[in-house]
């Protein structure tokens, strides 16, 4: 049976994890290689790399942390982050990533995921979605999630699955940051619109807010977060076990 | 000297770094004669099939593969790699594979309950019997799999098995050569000793 997966997401910006990094007894908290070394070895499924800076520059830098961590750790990496072309998808991909996921790239040309999915297969597309609750309606945001583009969300998620995409990422703006537990209703309506798998992100703060988004959106296939891993808040084998001792499915 | 075969599809990085990791020297094959010179092979891939075995054919690297099976050599197809070795696929139309290993490769939407997510993309739980691929590790350890298709018919091939709502075959091996659905190179300390124990097996 498939097991639930935990992904620890990392925001790197030249070179460095940034929003907010904590552990006392790790000495380099925001090298990139360190901390997904860490990730790894503490049981995270998959790992997410978000390059957050916009410079030339700034790419090559993150093209290398990938190379460096992929010569060390050996779970699979999704990167995200300016990603609009075959090229980016190209970059990544040869720097040691497994799965690529668009946001903004594939709201300007939703070609991308079509052209991507032709190449790479649909396992290596990922659709990511910054989601709000707006007039009653699911919205997505691009840019971060400072622009309302007006596009209905489930609409645009079939859409990328129609195109392509094998696996979406949902990260409800409404919930992120306020670590009062995923955004229950906004995922169990993705993943009932799709039959790809579908990643949670946006709102974990402790342990039984995974335990929640596992019971209740059984469909749903990992959940994802940051700032409570960065910070030890929660620790991700002692969330696992948890989640296992509550009868979730996970890999121990 | 272990070679990973380069035809412009597949995570060559993540495979070498993985048999650097193990200490093993690897080099990556870009013609017939890197094949003929390596103790083994190994063929990674993804993406879609016809394209990858076109892409194959064109680097003129098919027949030295099929020669290093034919001698004896060992192969370990990973992914992609791995239905590259059956007879045919049905992905996209119907095409000709190496026939190194006899099945074909088909979606597994045609055995999975229709409320299943496609591809199964995770870490799955492998059964297998006694076999040298798997001496370093255990019945029910787990992997990493993404796939949308699986290598079917493979009857007394089949060496190892997945539960995703139905069993889907994880390994394959007739002689010496071998093939895995899921990624090694991306399965932690399970994947690694697999990897491991491929490298030692001996033409």
């Amino acid at each position: 049976m498939i097991t639930k997966r935990i992904i620890p997401c990392l925001d790197v910006k030249n070179g460095r994890v940034v929003k907010g990094v904590n552990f006392k007894d790790t000495a380099d908290v925001s090298s990139p290689v360190l901390l997904a070394d860490r990730y790894s070895r503490s049981g995270a499924d998959e790992l997410v790399f978000y390059d957050i800076t916009a410079s030339v520059e700034g790419r090559s830098i993150f093209t290398e942390i990938l190379k460096e961590t992929a010569k060390k750790v050996f779970i699979p990496m999704t990167v995200g982050g300016g990603i609009s072309s075959l090229d980016d998808f190209e970059r990544v991909l040869s720097a040691g990533a497994d799965k690529v996921s668009v946001n903004s790239g594939a709201i300007r040309d939703p070609d991308i995921i079509d052209k991507a999915a032709k190449r790479y297969g649909s396992q290596c597309v990922v659709l990511s979605a910054d989601i709000s609750l707006v007039d009653g309606r699911y919205t997505v945001f691009s840019h971060g999630g400072r622009v309302n583009t007006g596009i209905d969300a489930i609409e645009w998620i079939k859409e990328g699955v129609l195109r392509g995409a094998g696996e979406i990422v949902v990260n409800s703006i409404d919930t992120d940051g306020v670590k009062r537990g995923f955004d229950i209703p906004l995922l169990a309506a993705v993943c009932s619109a799709v039959s790809v798998p579908v990643i949670a992100s946006g709102g974990a703060g402790k342990t039984d807010d995974f335990i929640e988004l596992f019971k209740k959106v059984p469909d749903i296939s990992a959940g994802l977060a940051a700032s409570v891993f960065h910070f030890g808040e929660i620790d991700i084998t002692e969330l696992k076990k948890t989640l296992a001792e509550s009868g979730v499915h996970v890999r121990l | 000297m272990v070679t990973i075969v380069d035809y412009g599809v597949g995570n060559l990085f993540s495979v070498a770094s993985s048999l650097s990791k193990l200490g093993i020297n690897s080099s990556f094959a870009k013609s017939a004669d890197d094949i003929l010179n390596a103790s083994s092979v190994i063929l990674p891939g993804v993406g879609a099939f016809c394209d990858a075995r076109d892409k194959l054919r064109n680097s003129g690297m098919t027949e030295a593969l099929l020669d290093a099976a034919k001698n004896g050599k060992p192969i370990l197809g990973i992914c992609l790699g791995m239905q590259l070795l059956l007879e045919k696929s049905y992905e996209f139309g119907e095409h000709d594979g190496l026939s190194l290993i006899g099945g074909s490769v088909r979606p597994i939407s045609d055995v999975i309950p229709n409320d299943y997510k496609i591809p199964h993309i995770g870490w799955n739980a492998l059964t297998f019997s006694e076999n040298a691929l798997f001496k370093y590790i255990k019945n029910g350890d787990f992997v990493y799999f993404v796939h949308s298709y699986y290598c079917a018919d493979c009857g007394e091939n089949v060496i190892a098995t997945t539960e995703y709502g139905a069993p889907l075959t994880a390994a394959v091996q007739s002689g010496n050569v071998y093939g895995v659905q899921f990624h090694p190179e991306k399965s932690g300390d399970v994947g690694l000793n697999i990897l491991r124990a491929f490298c030692e097996i001996k033409g």
